[in-house]
């Protein structure tokens, strides 16, 4: 039986608010349908099965609030036969139902510390180790503390930070402690209220800073810079565009992030993510771009396998990515694939962007605004078109000379458009 | 055959389009004469969706060297209506290219 985690969409997650279910008991499961919908702090997100089987049980209530890594609910796999007659769904619990209901009876679930939930408080916890905690974006009421009398240490939060960060995507299986079950009236809706729009701003701020205060605190930074001639991408875009029918039309912004991802091939240690103290490569290329919301905030949510697909196919991605964000609809996995970051603030005019990495990834790539800009070409100076590409890596990873073949990478890509 | 939309009605059109790309402006304060972006938190995304909405509504063809003359509601209108006079003089016979207004 698999159990169907409250997914981590990132560093900045840390609890989530199980807003619907899409599936009821019996129910087929196809891999990638969309089962749930998670209250993030940053919005109301799709949660996607990560197996193929049949939908075995509700663990976890709407309405309800839990930590990253708890199970809500059960799905038989493919292969396996039904284990039991299939019982009557919980009912949903009251506010004052205890944990310990909604946890399955799975051997995972039960080696998972579990423990009444301490009144707001009363829990056992240094000042150093709570600081850490708000440090490094650790809930300590999520932690089982294994200090004296069940006080929650510096190590515990440590290592509930490390769990977190392992038990990214749709695979987590980390429980990264108790329960810590908070029920809520009801979960947000798409026509909420300007109190809850203001809340939710504070909520996606908080997060955002707990991802940044951890990247800067555990990401030892070094960038670097360079300059690109983008007359050569901008004159191939202009010509396909004027064949091109209006809703088919490219944007530069495609050819950077087409690029990126192949000059990650060439420089693969870029692709990768940190967890329990290693790079760990991905296989897959999987580009976050990040988005800023009319709300302010913003999202950072992958596009798949960018490397494998056409510009065209990229744009219309992109495009809907864009779209469903700003909407308020994106997927968990979309959130929580990304492989690096590519970000870009030349619409609002700066010419250069050092961004800050966002944790567990290892890379993030910034885009300044097209200028015009005195270049020489062939002995010549004339006014070019130019871009300025910045990196920011982890120096555990790689070392300015990897990041610079990786610039170089891009550059390069950059000036044949049309073998993007 | 669809009466062309008037003036007013252009104006009313590409307000709504923009209201749906930018809910939160307030497009009751915008100035006509000033750029879109300089007044609206708008990026290349957002004008590439305008334009799409402007074409699909309006059935009129928008080269992208024209994206400058629709920086401003006024622009727009006026693009538009133009575009409005060139299809209706060269855009009824068949077999015909979409109207290339502007140029």
């Amino acid at each position: 039986m698999a159990e169907f985690l409250m997914p981590s969409l990132g560093a900045d997650m840390s609890t989530g608010t199980l807003v619907a279910w899409h599936k009821k008991p019996g129910d087929p499961v196809t891999k990638g349908d969309v089962i749930a919908e998670v209250d993030t702090d940053k919005a109301v997100i799709e949660i996607e099965a990560f197996t193929t089987g049949v939908f075995e049980k509700v663990l976890v209530q709407t309405g309800t609030k839990v930590p990253v890594g708890t199970p809500l609910a059960l799905i038989r796999e493919e292969s396996q036969p039904a284990a039991a007659p299939p019982k009557p769904e919980t009912p949903s619990p009251s506010p004052a139902a205890g944990p310990s209901k909604r946890r399955g009876p799975t051997p995972a679930a039960q080696a998972a510390p579990v423990q009444a939930t301490p009144e707001a408080g009363r829990l056992r916890i240094s000042p150093s180790a709570r600081q850490l905690a708000a440090d490094l974006g650790v809930d300590p009421a999520t932690v089982q503390g294994t200090g004296p009398e069940g006080a929650v240490t510096r190590r515990d939060i440590e290592q509930a930070a490390t769990a977190k960060a392992k038990g990214q995507g749709r695979g987590a299986r980390e429980v990264i402690g108790k329960p810590a079950v908070e029920p809520i009236a009801q979960g947000p809706s798409p026509g909420a209220s300007a109190a809850e729009a203001g809340d939710r701003q504070v909520r996606m701020r908080q997060a955002i800073a707990a991802a940044m205060v951890r990247s800067k605190r555990e990401i030892p930074h070094y960038y670097l810079s360079t300059t690109i001639d983008m007359s050569p991408a901008l004159t191939w875009m202009q010509e396909t565009n004027a064949k091109r029918p209006v809703s088919d039309r490219l944007l530069y912004g495609v050819l950077l992030i087409k690029a990126v991802a192949l000059a990650l091939r060439e420089v693969p240690e870029l692709n990768a993510r940190w967890a329990e103290g290693q790079a760990v490569p991905s296989k897959d290329i999987h580009v976050g771009v990040a988005i800023s919301l009319r709300q302010g905030g913003l999202v950072a949510p992958a596009l798949h396998n960018t490397d494998d697909h056409s510009l065209e196919e990229l744009m219309r991605m992109f495009r809907d990515l864009v779209k469903r964000a700003r909407a308020g609809s994106l997927r968990g996995s979309e959130l929580a694939d990304p492989t690096i970051t590519v970000t870009s603030l030349g619409e609002q005019g700066i010419e250069t962007v050092f961004g800050v990495i966002y944790p567990p990834q290892v890379a993030l790539v910034g885009f300044g605004k097209v200028v015009e800009r005195p270049w020489v070409v062939e002995g010549k100076l004339m006014p070019r078109p130019v871009i300025t590409a910045t990196l920011s890596a982890d120096h555990r990873v790689s070392d300015g000379h990897r990041g610079g073949l990786f610039l170089g990478a891009v550059e390069r890509l950059l000036q044949e458009p049309g073998q993007l | 055959m669809t009466p062309e939309p008037a003036a007013d009605d252009l104006k009313g059109t590409v307000l709504r389009i923009l209201g749906g790309i930018a809910p939160e402006a307030d497009l009751g304060t915008l100035r006509p004469d000033v750029s879109f972006r300089d007044q609206l938190d708008i990026d290349s995304m957002d004008f590439l969706n305008f334009v799409i909405a402007l074409h699909e509504e309006l059935k009129v063809d928008i080269p992208e060297s024209d994206y400058p003359k629709l920086s401003s509601l006024n622009g727009c209108v006026a693009y538009l209506n133009a575009a409005r006079g060139a299809r209706s003089s060269i855009g009824s016979s068949p077999g015909s290219k979409p109207g290339q207004p502007g140029r």
